[in-house]
């Protein structure tokens, strides 16, 4: 009788759409995740005069398929000397924390579904950006583990110097965030959004808070110019050297996923998230229905991610490696005072405005 | 000793400030890559596209036979000769009663070898030959396992008789059909 009352008083509708929407972005990211390696060979080959992969089905669309199916078949080692528990959480924490940004990304309007007014987005908590930057600083975990679990001197050197890359790379980005939120006052990720829909755009009113911010993503996503923990040349492959197989696949998966997680924040801090640009969405929304201006919206926010997922590989494939003091001159010397300053520039301002 | 103008000496100053920003320097780079995202690829697509041959390319060597399908060899030996590679062999034979539809002489070349890994593709040979009998193709040889595989004998020099099988024979004597 009790068991009856509980499973009466659970809001089935509303747990429903939570799992089919958790599900639906996970699913999308991944399938992203994938073509975004596709994306990148494509794009390596084109900034190289070559044409990239087109031998796998028309235009080669179908070579991450059979990237994945490779790496499944290969054979699964775990070193002997590494420790076993820890060497299978490394890839799977990279991957956990990868998926878990997502959670707190708006990605439209809201949906009408049945007479329900679905919000497009998994938890609109009011520390939305806090959560990211705990669970993105969480991702070095992995790598940490990772490398040190494989008990290999190129892994642990890696594994070091993705963590203090990272920790180092975290203080400007929040530094470049604080001077953001001065400007919103809300952590809450669809209010910023929606703030950015009514006036302008933040990267108007922040845009050395954008490049700082930019900069810190693509060391904090372990992306050229700042991919030392992996260092092919120098480290062979960093904290990947001892793994093979999906657990491979995972690292690297990871890495994709973190590349579009931090284009769709950035997107979302700086460039209006969802809000379709030069359009008043509230009348759309008002003439066309909300479910079509909801779709359009998705389609405005991916289509600004794939933008920043571009500027990403373009970045890659245009600059070598920065050598490691000159990674850490430029983050805690050029880096932390820039974004410093930034921060108490717009403080100034906006109390001489408001005065 | 000066070479070219072209050289430069190697700037060791410090870097100065606008270098130190990396910035423009990386927009630079950045613009230089994205011009060469436009370019046009000079990739050939292999197995779909293949590259045009010069009119003058020299591939494998073809053993030519007449409009009556008879070969034109008369393994006088003359390439043989010619051959500064020294990679042509060859046995002549007579021509019995009853092979004149076969060979259009009385002599022939019951075996005719040129070794692929000596021939040099001069053409030494198609010039040395008085009866036309050889001629270089637009065709190159194939990978091989062994190194025997590349000595080609008469079954893969030979082109196809124009009688009995003209399809084979056009395609052997290639697009500039030379005689």
């Amino acid at each position: 009788m009790n068991m009856n009352l509980f499973l009466l008083a659970v809001d089935w509708p509303f747990l429903i759409e939570k799992a089919v929407l958790i599900s639906a972005i996970i699913g999308i990211s991944l399938v992203i995740a994938m073509y975004e390696t596709y994306a990148e060979r494509k794009v390596a080959g084109w900034i190289q005069d070559r044409r990239g992969p087109n031998r796998a089905g028309p235009f080669g669309i179908l070579q991450p398929l059979a990237d994945g199916i490779k790496l499944f078949m290969k054979e699964e080692i775990i070193p002997n000397t590494s420790n076993k528990m820890l060497f299978i959480l490394g890839p799977g924490l990279a991957m956990l924390t990868a998926m878990m940004t997502s959670a707190v990304i708006p990605w439209g309007g809201n949906v009408e579904i049945a007479g329900r007014s679905v919000s497009l987005q998994v938890a609109d908590i009011n520390i939305g950006i806090l959560f990211v930057f705990g669970v993105v600083s969480m991702g070095v975990y992995g790598i940490m583990i990772g490398g040190w679990a494989s008990n290999n001197k190129f892994s642990l050197m890696a594994a070091l110097r993705g963590a203090s890359q990272v920790i180092s790379y975290e203080l400007p980005m929040g530094l470049s965030l604080i001077s953001l939120l001065m400007l919103t006052g809300s952590l809450s990720l669809r209010t910023i959004v929606e703030q950015q829909m009514d006036g302008w755009y933040n990267v108007l009113w922040q845009p050395l808070g954008f490049f700082i911010f930019l900069v810190c993503a693509f060391a904090e996503c372990n992306r050229t110019p700042f991919d030392l923990p992996e260092a092919e040349s120098e480290l062979n492959f960093g904290y990947h050297q001892e793994y093979s197989s999906m657990k491979l696949g995972f690292f690297l998966f990871a890495e994709y996923i973190n590349m579009f997680i931090s284009s769709v924040i950035m997107a979302t801090l700086f460039f209006g998230g969802y809000d379709i640009p030069f359009v008043n969405d509230r009348s759309l929304a008002e003439a066309w229905g909300g479910n079509a201006v909801a779709l359009l919206q998705i389609a405005s926010l991916l289509l600004k991610t794939f933008f920043f997922i571009f500027v990403f590989m373009w970045v890659r494939w245009t600059i070598p490696r920065f050598r490691y003091d000159q990674l850490m001159n430029l983050g805690w010397k050029k880096l932390i005072p820039l974004s410093l300053a930034n921060m108490i520039i717009t403080a100034v301002v906006i109390l001489w405005l408001k005065k | 000793m000066q070479l070219t103008n072209r050289s430069q000496a190697v700037d060791r100053r410090p870097m100065n400030f606008m270098e130190r920003l990396y910035v423009p320097a990386i927009a630079k780079g950045m613009a230089i890559t994205l011009r060469h995202l436009f370019k046009k690829k000079p990739t050939i697509n292999y197995p779909e596209v293949t590259r045009e041959f010069s009119p003058v390319f020299r591939g494998l060597h073809v053993l030519n036979r007449d409009e009556q399908g008879r070969e034109r060899c008369t393994a006088c030996g003359l390439c043989a000769v010619a051959c500064p590679a020294e990679a042509i062999t060859m046995e002549a034979a007579e021509r019995l009663p009853g092979e004149e539809n076969l060979y259009r002489e009385e002599k022939y070349a019951a075996r005719y070898e040129i070794n692929m890994l000596r021939c040099i593709f001069c053409g030494l040979c198609e010039e040395a030959c008085p009866k036309d009998a050889i001629y270089l193709s637009e065709t190159f040889a194939p990978a091989n396992y062994q190194r025997k595989g590349f000595v080609y004998g008469k079954d893969e020099l030979l082109i196809p008789n124009p009688v009995t099988d003209p399809e084979g024979y056009a395609k052997a004597r290639g697009p500039q059909g030379k005689k």
